[in-house]
């Protein structure tokens, strides 16, 4: 890949880099790496206190979006606005739970000239944590054994067939791990309560935690496959600092991810190693992780090459990555002035002026 | 009624509380409003210069009024 | 001096709160008229609240299930579920354009009767048919859909001194994958129960079993519970040519589908996630299609679907009755209708909009009912542009159990207008007085 000549607008979404972060600001790090000079980011943000807004030497301008739950058509109407202002090339989004309303005006924004690398409905929803069970069966992955809690009474069939310790899903977020029937049944009542039924019942596995990040071209081939072992995990589950590792069973995972679901775009596969070596697929995050900015470090920048995917470009598979980068990530104080956070707030519009790239 | 002296507001309609960090931002008759009582104008002068600018009836404006104390009271903008 | 337009001064706390994904907005543009007629002159004429019916809308909901269907299969009847909007004003709509009629109650069964529907055209459905409702159903040769063996038995029963032999179908109930199963509606089909059934109606000798029901559950929003529940369903039918040699005249799949209304606790609006009629058309035709049976052979395939028909057909106007603050400083309107008029305010998160121009700032507020009641809630949390006493709303996609479902309770029921194709506005339910609230009630001769 040779960085294009022109000027790009990109459109990112998922700039929430707190402390269970957005992939948002790793994926425009990885984008100003590669193109440089030749780039314009416009941040869309839900929330006027996503940090990402308010970072000068990521985000050229931020926009404020409608959230997901108002819907598409608001969505399109508020991208269409953006547009007229910045006429975006290239818009990813970070976030799962905006991915169905993005693929549901993909078409629409494609007429408005803005161009994307996203999956299917039907893929999206195959890979839902509900669905994960079918997934697996379909395709041929490891997934842990799982029972579908529809009512308290059914933790003593999962626990008979699943043994305790049990991982209690919620539908959407969070997981707990529980010991007896007990626990069982108080996560099932806080997580059925949070995000409704049903609730997931999933076999603990014990081994090491391992993602991959990966990148689909949607005719079947992984352009990229990067595996991470998490080094330090938070209590929200997530990986402080991770190291990539050689791998090729992982590898190989990566990419019959992509051949069997013809995945487009951005991927994230949250895996168990057991004590065999046996390769257990928890989840499949529908976008990039937080942490992409280490596949860049190790050589096979995946935000910059889906965005060569949407222009419509060739892009070559990767081939090698440097195992034993590490991340180790920190918190920083980003201190604004009060005026951004008002015009941000009221306006939903701030263009940050105080960075060096000469494009205000 | 009086608002606290501290309050700042801008010419772009932001208010912003210093001594408890809360920004808001207002229409713009809001601003006038808010400038007036930072002045010490009493409610009722206040009042009668709305009823001479604008198209409103005085029990509209009646009504808006007590309203607008209720939110200045629950932004903690009022002196006690 | 020409004086400067007037706008009520607000400030609104710039959001420093913690992050949330799940806020709801609610856009609202001004809804002033339905097809046509301006909602200031409905509200004039007959009051408020006041339920709004749309008959172009009716018709062109029904037109494209229809098509739906029988542009993939070659034999498709609607039956016009009665229990979720009986008016008889809608249901002779649907009667017109070809609907049979489907009810669950003796009752509705008098009403489809009266409103001219032939015996051998209503689908008579639900657990509790009483004996006599039974008998008239046979002699009417209406289609009944046995609920439980003691229904089977009771029917034997009256045709015991019968010569006719009563038109019968078993309704099944199945697991496909969705929750709560309705296993408390007919014969489980799992654990042979419906097959039991099946057995027993042959051998009576009393029955013409012709058609096989099930109705999976309400608002599905699975397409994939359709597919399974019709192979299920082609499974037994096809059982019942080879092993018992009674072929089954008809599938009937009831109904289920859902509206865009968008539910109580659903992330996304109904508007983008509900599954099109087609397909759910396209999972039901392609099984039977593609199970085996003779082109000849083909059952003919029934649809019982009320909501999907009638929901974005209805409005309800209302009128704001206060304006207030409650103690948290959030705001609250009263609305002069409450949940005892708009039930399913239950359990969706209805569209509400304002009836006439407004400024563009919106509020988060909850609206209320006027019932003196704490339950009384239209919408905990949805985003409005300030309204005053007397300003008027239109409330979307309301046809569906509400004009059946409503509570007296305090006071009256609304009226109900269907605004014609023509134009003109049809008064098809009087609001209700206070003479037609007593009505049934009798004098007490007290001691004293």
């Amino acid at each position: 890949m040779s960085a294009p000549p022109k000027l790009l607008t990109i459109g990112v979404t998922g700039l929430n880099a707190h402390d269970n972060p957005g992939p948002g600001v790793a994926v425009i790090r990885s984008l100003r790496e590669f193109y440089r000079d030749g780039l314009r980011i416009v941040g869309l943000a839900y929330e006027s206190l996503e940090p990402g807004i308010y970072m000068g030497d990521m985000v050229d301008v931020a926009y404020q979006v409608p959230y997901p739950s108002t819907g598409s058509a608001a969505l399109l109407e508020r991208l269409a606005e953006i547009n007229g202002q910045e006429q975006l090339d290239v818009i990813i989004p970070n976030f799962d739970s905006e991915l169905f309303n993005f693929i549901k005006i993909s078409a629409q924004m494609a007429k408005m000239g803005i161009k994307t690398c996203l999956p299917t409905h039907a893929q999206l929803a195959a890979r839902d944590k509900i669905n994960l069970g079918d997934f697996g069966t379909r395709y041929h992955f490891k997934v842990p054994a799982f029972y579908m809690l529809n009512s308290v009474h059914d933790i003593d069939t999962a626990a008979e067939g699943l043994n305790y310790p049990l991982v209690i899903k919620g539908k959407f977020y969070e997981a707990q791990i529980v010991n007896n029937r007990e626990t069982a049944q108080k996560a099932f009542y806080d997580l059925s309560a949070k995000w409704g039924l049903p609730v997931i019942a999933q076999q603990y596995i014990s081994g090491t935690e391992i993602n991959v990040a990966g990148l689909g071209d949607g005719k079947g081939n992984a352009v990229s496959v990067v595996p991470m072992r998490k080094l330090y995990i938070t209590d929200k589950g997530k990986a402080w600092a991770g190291i990539t590792i050689e791998d090729n069973d992982l590898i190989a995972l990566g990419r019959q991810f992509a051949a069997a679901s013809q995945w487009k775009g951005g991927f994230e596969l949250e895996i168990m190693k057991d004590a065999n070596g046996d390769l257990y697929v928890l989840e499949v995050n529908p976008r990039f992780p937080a942490w992409v900015y280490l596949t860049v470090a190790a050589g096979q920048n995946q935000p910059a090459a889906l965005v060569q995917l949407a222009l419509g470009n060739e892009v070559k598979p990767f081939k090698n990555y440097q195992a034993g980068k590490m991340f180790i990530r920190y918190s920083w104080d980003e201190v604004v002035d009060i005026g951004s956070f008002q015009q941000f707030s009221a306006f939903g519009r701030m263009a940050n002026t105080n960075n060096n790239k000469g494009q205000a | 009624m009086k608002i606290k002296s501290n309050i700042a507001t801008s010419g772009n309609g932001f208010i912003f509380n210093p001594a408890t960090g809360d920004s808001f931002s207002g229409n713009a008759i809001a601003s006038e409003i808010l400038a007036a009582m930072n002045r010490g104008e009493t409610d009722e002068h206040i009042k009668a210069d709305i009823l001479d600018k604008y198209d409103v009836r005085p029990d509209q404006l009646e009504q808006d009024w007590e309203d607008w104390l209720v939110q200045l009271r629950a932004a903690n903008l009022l002196e006690a | 001096m020409q004086k400067l337009k007037y706008e009520r001064p607000f400030i609104k706390k710039l959001n420093a709160g913690v992050m949330n994904k799940f806020a709801t907005g609610n856009q609202s543009n001004p809804v002033t008229e339905i097809d046509g007629v301006p909602v200031k002159k409905l509200i004039t004429e007959h009051g408020s609240p006041l339920f709004v019916l749309s008959e172009k809308k009716i018709r062109r909901n029904y037109r494209a299930a229809l098509r739906a269907f029988d542009t993939r299969y070659p034999k498709v009847q609607f039956a016009w579920s009665y229990k979720t909007n009986y008016l008889n004003a809608v249901c002779n709509v649907f009667h017109q354009e070809g609907s049979w009629g489907e009810v669950v109650s003796g009752f509705e069964y008098q009403k489809a009767i009266k409103n001219g529907v032939p015996g051998n055209q209503i689908i008579f459905n639900g657990p509790g048919k009483k004996p006599e409702e039974l008998l008239l159903a046979v002699q009417n040769d209406s289609l009944i859909h046995i609920d439980h063996f003691n229904e089977l038995y009771t029917l034997i029963a009256i045709c015991a001194g019968l010569s006719q032999k009563p038109r019968v179908a078993i309704r099944v109930n199945m697991d496909t994958g969705t929750y709560p199963l309705w296993d408390r509606f007919g014969f489980n089909y799992e654990n042979g129960e419906a097959w039991s059934a099946i057995g027993k109606i042959i051998a009576s000798g009393k029955l013409q079993l012709v058609g096989l029901h099930c109705h999976i559950g309400t608002f599905i929003l699975n397409v994939s519970a359709y597919e399974k529940a019709t192979t299920k369903m082609c499974d037994l039918a096809m059982r019942c040519k080879t092993d018992l040699n009674n072929p089954i005249q008809y599938l009937d799949m009831g109904g289920g589908f859902p509206s865009t209304n968008t539910l109580k606790g659903a992330y996304l609006p109904g508007i983008d996630t509900v599954p099109s009629i087609d397909d759910f058309a396209e999972a039901i035709t392609t099984t039977i299609l593609n199970f085996g049976f003779k082109q000849t052979e083909l059952p003919l395939l029934i649809l019982e679907s009320g909501r999907l028909l009638i929901d974005d057909a209805g409005y309800l106007l209302g009128t704001v009755i206060a304006n207030k603050r409650l103690s948290d400083g959030r705001r609250a309107l009263v609305m002069d209708f409450g949940v005892n008029t708009l039930f399913t305010s239950f359990w969706y998160d209805h569209q509400v909009s304002p009836a006439q121009e407004f400024n563009p700032h919106l509020e988060p507020m909850t609206l209320y009912g006027p019932l003196c009641m704490n339950i009384d809630t239209i919408r905990e949390n949805v985003n409005l542009p300030l309204l005053n006493a007397g300003d008027q709303v239109v409330v979307h996609k309301v046809g569906a159990y509400n004009m059946t479902q409503w509570m007296q309770f305090i006071t009256y029921r609304p009226g109900v207008v269907m605004i014609a194709e023509t134009g003109r506005v049809e008064l098809i339910r009087s609001p209700e007085t206070l003479e037609y609230v007593e009505a049934m009630e009798n004098q007490v001769q007290y001691s004293k």
